[in-house]
């Protein structure tokens, strides 16, 4: 019965800390730009169950890859055991589901290959960050908390699951020697070679380490539960909503800024009064200060916002920038840890103030990135390629430049140069716009 | 070789034609040197097929490219107002170009502002032109069994999806084609895009173009075919920054075109 009591207490609390995480990012999300992508909702779920369900861009690395769809599969699936460990929790039972007979059986036998297959690939994953350090692990943006936080997890899934082997051992030694509340279900493929490391326990010591491995398996998830949105391992969760809200048209299409279309046309337009009342607004309806393009967190479009809490630091998108790959400070990368960060400052300077974000000085553009890395970008899209999940580090970084180039009319001076080209000839030289047609006196 | 006048669209108007195809020079193909060679070309090749086309001449105006990736909305717009205007006003259907970066924008921003076309990268033209029949090959073309590789031009490729085109146009020279270690959707861009044509490169270790040619080199090519006015000249420059200028010749599927087909000036 205490038992009982201190269970439902620990999944409360659990629960309750992973709920009130989740509302505090559904919040600096909701801070963001608003774009409506209600649209094309077929073809949403289809990239979806592409690209996150199927993980069709994980395998573009195969080994990578490969090793994740192991993870990803045994946590999914392992999940569904997690039903029951719940209940028997709660009602005081143990394997509660065992009445179902030979489906029980071979689904715990499932469960354990599943888990073997974490175990191994969590490993293999430590060794590619630590051991043989791939390159893309190593870059300056790793130091410290983000390469912690990466093996904290890889840890933590490793430990999970030795517990829940050694959980499900130590009940086929009790099943074997017919103790007490131990029901004779499941089948044991791959725990039955940790047998050996538990069968000198006497019965005592024995329900006493199966009891110990099943508390720290369900206390260790739900910790788990609690450390992933805190960490850049949310993308457990947030793949899905993520790809869902897919960018679904040319990588290499940028949105037409809809403000200035407004500027645009009025100025192309002969018979527009520049000095009549602008029409009223549709009721509900609050005029946006237009503020061109990105210089701070809450300038990002709440998809943006979405991606940079989504994105969990694999850094593919870096390993094929080729800013990146010759020595220049960008790191696209570090463009979206930047904006995640940025975020949870303002989200938290918000909650202190009452809910209404109060001006710290600072902002993401110049504090967080720097100009040197957004002239860095050549809009190859290849990060936008490179991403698992679709998210576009290069969308930010040429919405950054918007706000550079049209709020603070800071540009290199020979882009500034370009532009005097282009309104003056037509063309990015200093070439006569009359001498465009010369090529065909030439032909 | 014959001589052959390239009309603009106001002159095709004055004598109340209307041409099929537009044939959108862009900026570097109308003032780089190096551009220009890609532009009479695709000219060449236009006229030889006997496709009905024009160009805007002194009409034509920056898309906006450069302006937009750099950050400059506003000039971007002004700039697609004005083009949309001329290109509106002579009924402008079907547009080819031989920029990369002229294409996208106009096939798939443009499009938002009121101008909606057909438009195709001269490599789909061609290679279309190919498949149709219209081009013929002379027997001994100079690229002939040559190992050639492509370089994807990023607003082309990554961006717009089309890898098959440009290599069609190559293997009709019935050469050997080989990739690039990171090629199609993996390929390296050459440096320029992202308004960088326009400015020196960001502190690094080492420059793009020159990382990309060491791809280049790798493949034991002979020719490095390119699709776009800016790659072009960023291979061309790398090559010769890797002193290979002499084993490696940069050119666009245009040019190598044309001169297999013979329809080049001497």
């Amino acid at each position: 019965m205490i038992s009982q009591l201190i269970f439902v207490l620990m999944l409360s609390l659990g629960i309750s800390l992973f709920v009130r995480r989740i509302a505090f990012i559904r919040r600096n999300i909701n801070m963001g730009r608003k774009i409506d992508l209600s649209d094309r909702k077929a073809e949403r779920w289809k990239t979806m169950a592409l690209v996150a369900i199927g993980q069709s861009k994980m395998v573009a690395r195969p080994v990578a890859g490969i090793l994740h769809i192991f993870v990803y599969a045994g946590f999914v699936i392992i999940n569904l055991e997690m039903l029951e460990i719940v209940m028997d929790g709660i009602l005081g039972t143990h394997r509660l589901f065992s009445f179902v007979g030979p489906i029980y059986d071979s689904l715990i036998g499932a469960f354990e290959f599943l888990a073997l297959g974490v175990l191994v690939a969590c490993a293999v994953f430590l060794i590619r960050r630590n051991v043989i350090g791939l390159a893309r692990f190593k870059s300056k943006e790793m130091g410290g908390w983000p390469s912690l936080d990466a093996n904290i997890i890889l840890v933590a899934e490793i430990l999970l699951m030795f517990a829940f082997l050694s959980m499900n051992a130590t009940d086929a030694i009790a099943i074997e020697r017919g103790l007490e509340h131990y029901v004779d279900a499941g089948s044991f493929p791959v725990s039955q070679f940790l047998t050996p490391l538990y069968v000198g326990l006497s019965d005592v010591r024995l329900v006493f380490a199966e009891r110990g491995f099943w508390w720290f398996h369900i206390a260790g998830v739900l910790s788990f539960l609690v450390y992933v949105p805190y960490s850049k391992h949310f993308h457990i969760l947030l793949a899905f909503p993520n790809t869902y809200y897919s960018n679904l048209d040319e990588s290499s299409k940028m949105d037409n800024m809809a403000s200035v279309k407004k500027e645009v046309d009025l100025m192309m337009d002969p018979t527009a009064d520049p000095y009549a009342t602008p029409a009223p607004l549709p009721e509900g309806e609050v005029e946006d200060t237009p503020c061109f393009g990105v210089k701070d967190g809450s300038d990002l479009t709440w998809k943006q916002i979405m991606e940079a809490y989504s994105c969990t630091e694999c850094g593919r998108c870096t390993s094929v920038c080729p800013a990146s790959n010759t020595g220049k400070e960008l790191s696209p990368r570090k463009i979206m840890m930047d904006c995640r960060d940025r975020m949870d400052e303002m989200g938290e300077n918000r909650d202190t103030n009452s809910g209404e974000f109060k001006e710290d000085g600072k902002k993401l553009l110049g504090d967080y990135i720097s100009e040197e890395e957004l002239w860095a970008c050549t809009s190859c899209q290849a990060c936008v390629d490179a991403c698992p999940i679709n998210i576009s580090p290069m969308g930010i970084i040429l919405d950054m430049r918007r706000s550079l180039i049209m709020e603070d009319s800071k540009s290199p001076e020979p882009i500034t140069t370009m532009f005097n080209n282009i309104e003056n000839n037509g063309a990015p030289w200093a070439f006569p716009a009359a001498s465009r047609g010369d090529w065909i006196k030439e032909a | 070789m014959n001589t052959f006048k390239v009309h603009t669209m106001a002159e095709m108007t004055a004598e109340g034609k209307a041409p099929d195809v537009l044939f959108w020079v862009g900026c570097a193909g109308s003032f780089d040197d190096r551009a220009k060679s890609i532009t009479k070309a695709i000219a060449r090749i236009l006229h030889h097929t006997e496709v009905s086309f024009a160009v805007l001449g002194a009409e034509e105006s920056c898309t906006g490219d450069p302006a937009k990736r750099a950050g400059n909305e506003f000039l971007f717009q002004m700039q697609a107002a004005a083009n949309i205007t001329v290109l509106n006003g002579y009924g402008i259907k079907k547009i080819v170009t031989g920029c990369p970066h002229c294409f996208n924008i106009m096939k798939n921003e443009y499009s938002e502002l009121g101008g909606k076309y057909e438009v195709m990268h001269h490599s789909q033209f061609i290679a279309t032109l190919i498949a149709d029949g219209k081009l013929t090959l002379a027997d001994d073309h100079p690229f002939k069994g040559k190992r050639i590789t492509f370089h994807d031009p990023c607003y082309l490729g990554r961006g717009n999806g089309e890898y098959e085109a440009p290599r069609s146009v190559i293997e009709a020279l019935d050469a050997e084609l080989v990739e690039m270690r990171r090629c199609k959707s993996k390929g390296l861009c050459c440096g320029a895009g992202g308004a960088q044509m326009f400015k020196e490169a960001e502190k690094g270790n080492k420059e793009i173009n020159d990382e990309r040619t060491e791809d280049v080199l790798e493949t034991k090519a002979s020719v490095v075919a390119t699709g776009c006015p800016f790659c072009n000249t960023m291979m061309t420059d790398g090559v010769k920054s890797a002193e290979k200028s002499n084993t490696v010749d940069v050119q666009d599927i245009a040019e190598m075109i044309a001169k297999a087909a013979n329809i080049l000036p001497e």
